[in-house]
Formats: C-alpha cells, structure tokens, sequence
C-alpha cells in the first residue's frame, strides 16, 4: 500500500542527489569567497591547483572503470567516488581560478594547462588499472592510500587561512572517509581472500608504494602556507598499518621513487603516464576552440 | 560457472515517519557490502535515509495462495528460487 | 479454483501479479526474456556513452555523463533484481549476454562518433526508451512495474540532458552545430528501429498484450514517438533526415518513411557496426571480475566459519 509513496518520497526530494544539478556553489553557501589578504596570492593558487589537480585526475582514472568493473555493484560504487573527486575537484580549481585573478574558471584551468602546469601528486596519475599498469587489487592498493592520506590533509586544512578551501575539506572529508572505507574493506577481503587475490594485493601494494614518499614531501609552496604534510605521515602510517595487519599483508619496505633532479609531481614534472592522460581529457577541448559545453 | 554473490533484499526508509519498506534487492558478498552497495544502487547518493539489507535466504513468507502448486516444492524462500528452468533461445526482438 | 482463470481474471482487471503468485509458465518465459533483455540493454548501453567520460569537454559534462552511466547500471541492477523474483539468476542471465544467447537493444550497437552523440543519445535514444516504457510502469507483474516507475523517472531527467546538450551545442559554433546534425542523421533512423519491427512482422505482440506485458504495438509508439520528436527538433534547429516526413491533417499524426529493416535485420543478427566489440567489452569485464568475485566470496566464507567456531 505505501509502497509506492514510500518510493516517491525517495524520488522527489532528489534534484541534490543527481551531478545534474552541479550547484556546487550552494554547497559552500554563506562561506566569505573574498581571497585573504593574509596569504600570499601566487602560493594560494598555487596549492589551490595542487589539491584540485590531485582529486581532478584520480577522478579521471577511477573514472576509467566505468563499465569494466568485477560486478556492477562495483562498477555504481566506483563511479560514486569518482563524482566525489571530480566534485572536489571543480570546486577546487573554481576556486584557484578566483584566487588567480585573471578570469581562468575550472575548464580554462583543466583543460588548457600544460602538462608541467599540473601539480598533482604521481599516485593520482599511474595506471593502476582497469588498463595497463595494473588490476582491481592495484587500484584499492591506491585509493586506499590516497584516501587515508587525504583525510590527513583535509583534516588540517578545515584551519586553513582560505575560508572557501577550509570549508571544501570539511565537505570532502565526509566522502573521503567513505572512500578510505571502501577502500579499506577492500584490502581485506583481497588480502584474505584467495591465493591469487592475496599475490595481486600484495602485487598492488607494492606498485604503488614507491610513490608514497612524495606524498609526504613538502613543497615549497607548502611550507610557506604551513601546511607540510609530513607532520601527519605517522597518523597516515597508523591507518595503513592497521588495514594491512587485518589484511595479512606485510607493508612493503619504503623504497620511493627517485626524482628527476629533485624534482616531482608537485613541480609539475610527472610520469609518462600523464601526458597520455591530458592529452585524452583534453583533445576535445581544445579542438573547438570558442566552442559552449 | 563464475563466483556469484548471495542476494540481499533491501528495505529502505524514505524519509523519517515512514517504515522501511521493500525496494529490491542486490548481491554482495558480505553485509557490510550489501549495505553500501544498497546505499549506492538504491539511494544513490542522497545521505540521510535508513537502509536494512537482509539475506534473501533469511527470508520465510507466507503464500498469497496456499494452493500454489508451481513453488510448493521449493518451500518458502520467497526471492531465491534455483533456477528451474533454461532461459528460453532468443526472439530476436526488442 | 482454476488457478490459470484466476490469473486471467487478475491481468484482466489490471491487477498487479506478484512474485509467489501463479502463473502460467509462458508469462513467467515471455516476462524473464523481456525483462532480461531490457537488463542488458542498460548495462550494454553504458559502453557507448560511457565511450566519452574521459573526453567530456567540460567539468560538468563529465560529471553529468557520468552520473547517468552510472545510473544506467543502478537501471540493470533494478530489473535484474525484478527477473530474479521469478526464479532467474543474475549470474546465468549474464552468462546468456557475453555468450550472445540473449539480446539487448539494437541501438547500442551503433557507435558514438561525437560528443554530440551524447546529446543525441540522450534525446532522441532515451526519448524512444521513454515512449516504450511509460507503459511498462502499469504493466502486470508488479515487481517490473516498480522498477520501471524509478527508471522513467530517471530517464526524463537523462533526456532533458541530452536536449539541453544539444540546445547548448546549436547556440555555439558553427562547426558545433554541423556535429549536431550529422549526429541526428546518423541515430534518426536507428531510433525509430529501437520500438521493433513493423505489428505485421511482430511475432510477440498479441500474446504480450494480452498479458498486460506489452501495452502497445510497435507501429503505436513509432508514431507517438515521431509524433513528440517533431516539433523538438524544430525548437532545436535540426533537421530530420526523412524527406517524407510531413504533417498528415486527416490522421492528426506524421507521416514518415520508414527505416532501413534490412540493415535493422542485420544488426539484430549480430552483425551491427558495434556487436561483437560490446559484447567482447562486457565478457572481458565479467571474466576479469571472476578472481575479484571469488576472494570476496572466500572472505565472507572464511569469516562465518571463524564466528561460528567463536560462538
């Protein structure tokens, strides 16, 4: 009998609930957008890209599963949490776009940077999968990783001296929490799994390992705006130890990836991989210039 | 054959002041799963709604019509009915 | 009582079936098959669209495509789970789509060849689902009806972003507005061919109409169909590229010139532009989740025995 309106009450409160509506302004309604005059303008646009660049291309990544994952469950919680990102990231880079000044909004800023312009972190870039570089295992390895970490950044960043970029964590941090989750569910039941799915995690984790140094390498930009991520690098560590004992898996040795003359994803020197990656995300783009999406 | 996972009938309560009530169901392997594949497939993304996920197996029902001949032998699993019958070939058709 | 007159006199009188009812085993066949078949169809058709997520041109696009790719999976997990209440198993009905025992709507196994083709997919393919679905939410068996109430409501939003794409699309460049047309050439025809055959070559109908599966004939809503599109594609600035189109004042309908059925006869058959790639794309994803599949399944397992050895 109530089933049916039981069912619309679910339906119609919903226009929030489809990306449709992508009134992200609303979501950090009342917060002061004016840029503080406290923090140095080029630093903040700077980390400002740091930070979208990061959730912008692991969305583009995670996105990369879409329709190829173990189950279709998988494949609607996948795309969930690339939304998430892909929303982070847009507000993010809204927001680099005001701190700059120069009338650059999300997409003059996604699509028509440079490679050496991109300022995320190589864990975001790697193939982890579902393509080369890669399986399902990699790619929780990762996220897993990724999440934790974020959770640690954003965390500190709800003190941050830019009212809009503090109060984007504390909305992301919600979702990362859930990812991290996700994530870390994962682990174990791979860890603990089979045979082959215990050797894939094990596999996974150690592919992405090498790039966890970077994550906790300050860069300069960092350091000035005090937000050196090295000070949360044993909370992090914490986190992972636990998902990894609850799995059976060992943590692998930190081996991290040597740098091309000291210099890493943050400096806007990336992997192979990533070129690959713009130059999909952004042909169209830029093939029609002047053209309205 | 592949690995399937056990199917969970989801309940979901729309909004506060209403019961849970049935909206389908899904698979998963375990229950922790099960929830947040439901929170996913069944509510997408909106927060704020109670979900109960159950294992269909888990399930007893009562017949509409005792005299129900077709599933008298397969007893009272309302969801989980092995299947009984081949899928049909094709109609090229849709 | 005779259980089949009961059954008969409940579809009759638009009453809903329900899972543990009787029923005749022809309704159950014909129900599995259908549902089945529309299951595939939204899991298939995440592949053509989702063909652009990594290319979307703007922030927003991608976000939308992506939310609609993803609900067209929560589509096929929605009507999966209605076939499984009459005794079908998810995992066989996916053995019979990457084996290619089991079709899935035709459309999808076309190519997109532009981003316009998001918009145009959105329009006019989600537009022609929408007229063949509409009906299915009153259809008989309750559990598919359900479902089909949540998919049409979804589906209005997916088709008013497809026309809002293109709208957009029209108010910018020339060479935006081209990509528009030659993408509405290409799926004019394949959409109409999406409500089947013409009645006379329909093997299906009657029985289905009878059972309240199918609520109209194929030719019924072709013409609603074109009758809707029409004066869309006016609003819009395309044209449709079908010379005899024009309105017929004594009929109150279009009238139109029909589609290609011979090249629809051969897509049907597994010979489309796409089939064996979408079939190949979904098999590789299935069979590449199998080890994925089975350490969950080994987990859960691992973990019941150790709380009950605990208990």
């Amino acid at each position: 009998m109530s089933f049916d309106n039981a069912y619309e009450s679910l339906i119609d409160q919903e226009d929030a609930h489809w990306a449709f509506g992508t009134g992200f302004t609303e979501s950090l309604a009342g917060v002061d957008r004016a840029v503080p005059a406290t923090a140095d303008r080029a630093d903040l646009f700077a980390y400002c890209l740091m930070l979208g660049d990061d959730a912008l291309v692991l969305s583009q990544r995670l996105a990369e599963w879409c329709s190829r994952a173990p189950e279709l469950e998988e494949d609607v919680a996948l795309a969930n949490i690339a939304l998430d990102l892909l929303g982070q990231a847009r507000l993010l880079l809204t927001r680099a776009g005001e701190v700059e000044g120069r009338g650059r909004d999300e997409d003059a800023l996604a699509y028509l940077r440079d490679e050496r312009e991109f300022r995320n972190v190589h864990l975001a870039e790697i193939e982890c999968g579902p393509l080369a570089g890669g399986d399902f295992a990699t790619t929780m390895a990762r996220l897993l990783v990724f999440s934790s970490w974020k959770i640690a950044q954003y965390q500190r960043l709800r003190a941050f001296v830019d009212p809009v970029v503090a109060a984007i964590a504390d909305k992301g941090l919600k979702e990362l929490a859930y990812h991290r989750d996700h994530a870390a569910q994962w682990v174990v039941r791979l860890g603990d799994g089979t045979d082959e799915s215990h050797a894939r995690m094990v596999a996974g984790v150690r592919r992405v390992w090498p790039y966890v140094d970077e994550l906790f390498t300050a860069d300069p930009v960092e350091q000035r705006l005090d937000v050196d991520p090295a000070a949360f690098r044993s909370e992090v560590d914490d986190v992972l130890a636990a998902v990894f004992a609850a799995a059976g898996l060992e943590r692998p040795d930190p081996v991290p990836a040597a740098r091309v003359n000291g210099r890493a994803g943050r400096a806007g020197v990336h992997t192979e991989a990533m070129g690959y990656l713009l130059a999909e995300m952004q042909h169209l783009h830029r093939s029609l210039p002047g053209a309205k999406w | 054959m592949s690995s399937s996972w056990p199917l969970w009938e989801v309940f979901v309560r729309g909004k506060r002041g209403l019961n849970h009530v049935h909206v389908g169901s899904l698979h998963a392997p375990d229950a922790e799963m099960a929830l947040r594949n439901a929170r996913d497939v069944y509510t997408r993304r909106n927060e704020g709604v109670s979900i109960w996920v159950v294992p269909a197996e888990a399930i007893t029902a009562s017949s509409p019509d005792e005299k129900d001949p077709f599933f008298a032998p397969s007893g009272d699993k309302v969801y989980r009915h092995p299947t009984f019958y081949a899928i049909p070939e094709d109609v090229p058709h849709l | 009582m005779d259980l089949e007159a009961e059954f008969e006199r409940t579809v009759a009188a638009e009453h809903r079936v329900e899972p543990r009812d009787w029923m005749p085993d022809g309704y159950r066949k014909t129900l599995v098959r259908q549902i089945a078949q529309h299951a595939h169809s939204e899991i298939i058709g995440m592949q053509p669209e989702g063909n652009w997520i990594s290319r979307a041109p703007s922030l927003r696009r991608k976000a939308i495509l992506l939310a609609k790719v993803q609900d067209e999976a929560g589509h096929g997990l929605y009507l999966y789970a209605a076939t499984e209440t009459l005794g079908a198993d998810r995992g066989l009905l996916t053995e019979n789509l990457i084996s290619g025992r089991q079709k899935y709507s035709s459309i999808f196994n076309y190519p997109t060849l532009s981003y316009a083709d998001v918009g145009t997919i959105g329009w006019l393919v989600d537009g022609a689902a929408i007229c063949n679905q509409v009906p299915l939410c009153r259809t008989s068996y309750g559990p598919y009806a359900r479902a089909m109430i949540r998919i049409c409501k979804e589906e209005s939003f997916h088709q008013r972003q497809g026309y809002e794409l293109l709208m957009t699309m029209m108010s910018g460049t020339d060479a935006q507005r081209a990509m528009v047309q030659e993408s509405v050439d290409r799926f004019w025809w394949p959409s109409l061919m999406m409500f089947g055959p013409p009645d006379a070559e329909s093997a299906n109908t009657e029985q289905s109409m009878k059972w309240r599966i199918k609520r109209n004939t194929n030719d019924e809503l072709r013409q609603k169909f074109v009758d809707m599109t029409v004066p869309q594609a006016e609003k819009l600035g395309v044209t449709l590229p079908d010379p005899l189109l024009k309105w017929n004042p004594e009929r109150g309908h279009h009238d139109f010139g029909q589609p290609d059925w011979d090249e629809f006869w051969q897509v049907v058959g597994g010979n489309g532009p796409a089939n064996a790639q979408r079939v190949a794309h979904r098999r590789k994803a299935h069979e590449d989740g199998e080890w994925v599949r089975a350490a969950a399944a080994a987990h859960a397992a691992k973990r019941t025995r150790t709380k009950e050895s605990a208990a």
